[in-house]
């Protein structure tokens, strides 16, 4: 056996089939000790399939999986030192919040005082003690998730596995708990594996992310990465706003592209392994990466109209028509209006980029 | 309905009130009619004197209930002492119909839950494979069931055939063949109820128990079973009740020896030798035996749930 201690989790070659249908397709991947890590993607992509298959509800069509070097696939889920948290926190709903933490320190062989104890410690640290006498249905929502993070949290997991535990909160009370979860993940030190279809919440609070489409793994990589260097159509597309374009790739020299947009516009960017000269493919460019000014600027200039200005509170969003050419989506900042120009609907501008902010994209 | 007009009465909680009492009326005349009409005619009946070829003379008596708790000697004229005849009837069918609900638990449940966690679709198909034998007439359930399991029937035939006994297994006219037939008469309504509870069960609760190592066998214990229980319970009262009061199965399978309360009363208003305030007394008393039973369990249903 290959050396597989220094990672939390290994998924080798794992493959899932239902019947005809492969929900994953043949994914490998390591997950470090220690790490907040993340599978994004769309409903029906497999990556709670995935998770599942970590926790032992799924089983393992082939390939393996293994914790800490342990192989674990043909383990059943009760002898698995991962615990979980639910979508829809599955909180027992005959039994008190402390009685629910407690239950797994008590199948772990704890005395039920030892358990309950430990339990109102883990109530502590998710700020519920005064509601441990109480029964699920009289908590919150935003409660309810607390409780069943405890209740994964106190047997001490080797990992933790979180499968979509915030999409039932509104908005602000998201943003809160992701934070909160991120603070503790660094305080316990175990290694989190969050599941998510959500890019904003997954760049929130991720050391690495794996984006994940039809059963395939599509790009692995931290954050910055991910939303700054996206692979291909799908992760630019998923992740964030994007403009696509299609472009011809005319020549390549010292590492650079020379894209061909349409209607006589060019632009250069990084080559991209992958993607050789004369083929045709798609770029993104993040809008907030674009600014207008009524002289080209940088060396990627490009010349266009003011089609239409939305005020969207933070940004102003610009709608700009290229001469022959394709339509460029820009953001700019309200904080920045000092320092960048709002051209007038009709006005003729240039849309420019530093280097670097256009990515060619494998298709 | 003729609900609708408030008359006079201008405020909406007026019409409200007039329009549930005309709502709730058609429920009341159908429990007036088939539930407390023939109760309060068993409770008269019960203390009237008996007219000697059947019926009823219209004249207050005593003499049902006395019968039924005294035993005053061979003629009657001695001071009261404890009757144990019926006080044994009755305790036997408690115990018989305990055994019979028991025997139901224990293949209605897992039948349940079978049909519970098949996929949505093949559920219905499996519901109606369960009530199929059950259109078909009790009596030839219970009489057909006598012959499968006689000294020469097909069970035993098959038993000795190959070769597990020497010897048919006497099972007619014992008290298991009461409690087979019993099992067998009120089967479904112990598998739908447990079904319906078990089908509404949140089974990511099954999965957060394993997850949290629970063991299956705890996992059924401490989470599934406290979810499913209210089914648990409607199924074991379903089939309890029905079992204390049923005739046939004890007169079938059971022979003389094994004398249920049901046929105990059964006996009282057929033909000519029947004591129709005897029948109705014996009645009454099993239908307070069977309410107190209920209130008992509800008493301790209510007082775990509180220590919980």
């Amino acid at each position: 056996m290959s050396n597989t201690t220094s990672n939390a989790i290994e998924v080798r070659d794992a493959v899932k089939r239902y019947g005809d249908f492969t929900a994953l397709k043949r994914i490998s991947l390591s997950i470090k000790d220690n790490e907040f890590f993340t599978l994004l993607g769309p409903s029906g992509c497999g990556k709670t399939t995935l998770l599942r298959m970590i926790a032992g509800f799924e089983d393992v069509t082939e390939g393996a999986i293994f914790l800490y070097g342990d192989e674990i696939e043909n383990l059943p889920p009760h002898q698995r030192p991962v615990n979980t948290v639910f979508q829809n926190y599955a909180l027992f709903p005959h039994m008190t919040i402390l009685d629910n933490v407690a239950f797994g320190l008590e199948m772990r062989g704890k005395s039920k005082d030892q358990a309950r104890s430990r339990a109102g410690e883990m109530l502590e640290l998710v700020q519920l003690s005064q509601f441990a006498a109480r029964k699920p249905s009289q908590l919150s929502g935003g409660q309810q998730q607390r409780v069943a993070l405890a209740r994964a949290l106190a047997p001490q997991p080797k990992v933790l596995l979180l499968d979509e535990p915030l999409s039932a909160l509104d908005l602000k009370l998201r943003k809160a708990m992701q934070l909160e979860l991120k603070h503790l993940q660094r305080e316990t030190g175990i290694t989190f594996i969050f599941v998510t279809h959500d890019q904003e919440e997954a760049l929130t609070m991720s050391d690495r992310i794996a984006v994940m489409s039809a059963g395939e793994m599509q790009q692995l990589g931290g954050p910055k990465d991910i939303y700054e260097k996206p692979r291909n159509m799908f992760v630019a597309d998923f992740i964030g706003e994007t403009n696509l374009l299609e472009v011809s790739v005319d020549g390549i020299n010292n590492g650079r592209a020379v894209c061909h947009l349409g209607g006589g516009h060019e632009l250069t960017c990084d080559a991209v392994d992958g993607v050789g000269v004369g083929s045709h493919v798609h770029m993104s460019v993040r809008p907030e990466r674009l600014y207008m000014s009524d002289k080209p600027v940088e060396t990627e200039s490009l010349k266009g109209r003011i089609k239409e200005n939305i005020f969207v509170g933070t940004d102003i969003t610009t709608i700009v028509d290229l001469e022959d050419g394709p339509e460029f989506v820009v953001r700019t900042s309200n904080s920045d209006r000092g320092n960048k120009r709002i051209f007038e609907p009709g006005a003729e501008m240039y849309v420019n980029m530093e280097l670097g902010a256009a990515r060619l994209l494998v298709d | 309905m003729a609900a609708g007009a408030a008359s006079g009465g201008s405020a909406t909680t007026d019409t409200y009130k007039e329009s549930r009492f005309w709502l709730l009326l058609p429920a009341w005349v159908v429990l007036g009619i088939f539930v407390l009409a023939p109760v309060m005619m068993m409770l008269i009946y019960s203390f009237l004197t008996k007219e000697f070829r059947g019926g009823v003379i219209w004249e207050l008596s005593f003499a049902a209930y006395d019968q039924f708790f005294c035993d005053r000697g061979l003629f009657g004229d001695e001071p009261c002492t404890i009757e144990w005849t019926y006080i044994q009837i009755f305790w036997r069918s408690i115990w018989q119909a305990g055994a019979a609900t028991l025997l139901s638990l224990a293949i209605g449940f897992p039948t349940a839950y079978f049909i519970a966690t098949r996929p949505e679709s093949q559920r219905p198909l499996w519901v109606f494979l369960i009530t199929i034998p059950y259109w078909v007439n009790l009596l030839i359930r219970t009489v057909s069931m006598k012959f499968l399991l006689r000294d020469q029937g097909p069970l035993n035939d098959a038993l000795i055939g190959i070769g597990l006994l020497d010897s048919p297994l006497h099972i007619v006219n014992t008290n298991f063949a009461v409690q087979l037939g019993l099992f067998y008469s009120y089967l479904p309504f112990m598998v739908l109820p447990i079904y319906a509870a078990v089908e509404r069960y949140n089974f990511a609760l099954s999965e957060a128990a394993a997850d949290l190592y629970a063991t299956k066998w705890t996992t059924l214990r401490r989470i599934l079973l406290p979810a499913v229980k209210p089914g648990v319970i409607a199924g074991c009262i379903l089939v309890f009740v029905p079992s204390m009061g049923s005739f046939l199965a004890p007169d079938l399978l059971g022979g003389a020896k094994n004398f249920m309360i049901g046929s105990l009363i059964e006996e009282q208003f057929k033909g000519n030798a029947g004591n129709w305030p005897f029948g109705a007394a014996a009645s009454m008393i099993l239908l307070t035996m069977v309410l107190i039973i209920l209130l008992i369990f509800a008493r301790q249903q209510a007082k775990a749930e509180k220590e919980a």
